[in-house]
């Protein structure tokens, strides 16, 4: 065996170690990677008074706004949380769109927000083909 | 490959592709800033936020492509050892961290009006910044060795093992919940992107990737000449009478 | 045109993001030029020395 090939393989080797080992890694960390837990988990793991994020969307009509109070449902489409929440909302935040929240979960079931982050999704187009799309009933539904 | 791997070949090559390369990347990058900033429509959710789309976005795949370049050619200096496979590399790198930078502040721009954060900790965008970071540590570690043998090779290797954070920025949307919204244009089912918007989106990344090959034609030039008159001076000092005290 | 400029209510958003592209791209283009010149120049003198020197 030539060096230059020995060390070829010796790269090639080192690489697929490395990529096995960060797999490794990153399955272990998974539920630290994630950037925020969906309704559903909260339903499921019940951690009242923990900081926290949750991510879902924002149920269609159940938006209450008072002042610069807002109160609204998140939903992952199985389970739905009610958000409480003072201050300035994003631009994108509207129903129907993707939020990420941040805050606890109260004792009576409410999540008392502290931040709230309007999440979009990968469509990009311009208003008129949006509303050509609606009105030919292609829509394939907001966010996710 | 060998052919192209000679310095002097590669300065005829680059010097004949120069001034086309040049033209065509300033055209690219007129007709892509016309239809960016005027001639394309503002979304229909972000309204004209939209339009920092086409500078962030070309900015983070030059991230990641200028990353695999300088992989590629560190892996190729390691093991074949070609002088111009490590001056390629090395002259990749600052043009990588100047996108790469480029794509987390146009991004941390258009986050505060649209997500309503300059920055979130969510996977996609820390991965990103590590992005960054490896970058400035290739170069910092390129330079760190009074033997450049061994700089050389500590920052190849460096480029090799950090490159498994590329395909963690590429998917980290798709493996885990980000803030970040997953992939438009490079996707299975095709871009979910309007055509109005991919024009200037595609115009603006093949102008951002005929200023790579641009800059990397200049600074491998500069690179070569620099290598050579570190070989004139050590022959300079031999002659001198073999002292090598600077 | 002063629509343009406003850019719907972003234009602290947008453009920055074009400046700082320009920023960035015209001064790493203009720092590789001149260092792409610089060394030229220098190799250019060593190798003119080395020739009087070896003559």
């Amino acid at each position: 065996m030539t060096r230059k090939r020995r060390r070829l393989y010796f790269v090639l080797l080192g690489m697929l170690v490395l990529g096995g080992a960060t797999a490794l890694v990153l399955t272990a960390l998974k539920d630290n990677l994630v950037y925020f837990y969906s309704p559903s988990d909260l339903a499921a793991k019940a951690v009242a008074g923990r900081r926290m994020r949750i991510g879902g969307l924002v149920e269609e009509g159940s938006v209450v706004k008072d002042g610069t109070q807002a109160r609204f449902k998140v939903t992952d489409l199985a389970h739905d949380v009610g958000v409480r929440y003072t201050g300035v909302l994003p631009d994108l935040f509207r129903e129907g769109q993707g939020v990420v929240i941040e805050g606890r979960l109260g004792t009576d079931g409410v999540f008392d927000a502290s931040e709230v982050l309007a999440k979009h999704d990968e469509k990009y187009m311009p208003k008129d083909v949006a509303d050509s799309l609606k009105k030919a009933g292609q829509w394939k539904g907001e966010a996710r | 490959m060998h052919r192209f791997a000679n310095p002097a070949r590669f300065l005829r090559i680059a010097s004949a592709l120069f001034p086309w390369v040049s033209v065509l990347c300033a055209l690219s990058l007129a007709a892509g800033l016309w239809f960016a900033l005027a001639a394309s429509p503002a979304d229909y959710q972000q309204g004209d936020s939209v339009r920092i789309m086409y500078v962030h976005v070309p900015a983070a795949w030059m991230g990641m492509f200028c990353y695999s370049a300088m992989a590629l050619f560190s892996a190729v200096a390691l093991i074949w050892k070609h002088p111009l496979a490590d001056l390629l590399a090395r002259a990749t790198a600052p043009i990588g961290a100047a996108f790469t930078f480029l794509c987390l502040v146009s991004g941390s721009l258009w986050g505060r009006p649209m997500w309503g954060t300059w920055w979130a900790w969510d996977a996609r965008l820390t991965s990103m910044l590590i992005l960054l970071f490896l970058y400035l540590g290739y170069m910092a570690l390129a330079d760190a060795f009074d033997d450049p043998e061994r700089g050389r090779k500590s920052a190849a290797i460096l480029a090799l093992v950090g490159f498994v954070n590329v395909p963690v920025i590429k998917w980290s949307v798709d493996w885990w919940n980000t803030l970040h919204q997953p992939a438009s244009v490079i996707k299975r089912g095709g871009p979910a992107i309007d055509s109005s918007m991919l024009l200037p989106l595609l115009l603006m990344a093949i102008g951002f990737q005929l200023y790579y090959v641009v800059v990397l034609i200049l600074r491998v030039r500069a690179e070569i000449a620099e290598a050579k008159i570190r070989t004139l001076r050590l022959a300079a000092i031999h002659a001198a009478g073999g002292d090598d005290s600077p | 045109m002063s629509e343009f400029f406003s850019m719907g209510g972003y234009a602290f958003f947008v453009w920055p993001s074009y400046l700082l592209a320009l920023v960035l791209l015209v001064g790493l283009l203009l720092t590789s030029i001149r260092a792409a010149r610089t060394r030229a120049a220098l190799l250019d003198r060593l190798k003119a020395e080395r020739r009087a020197f070896e003559s």
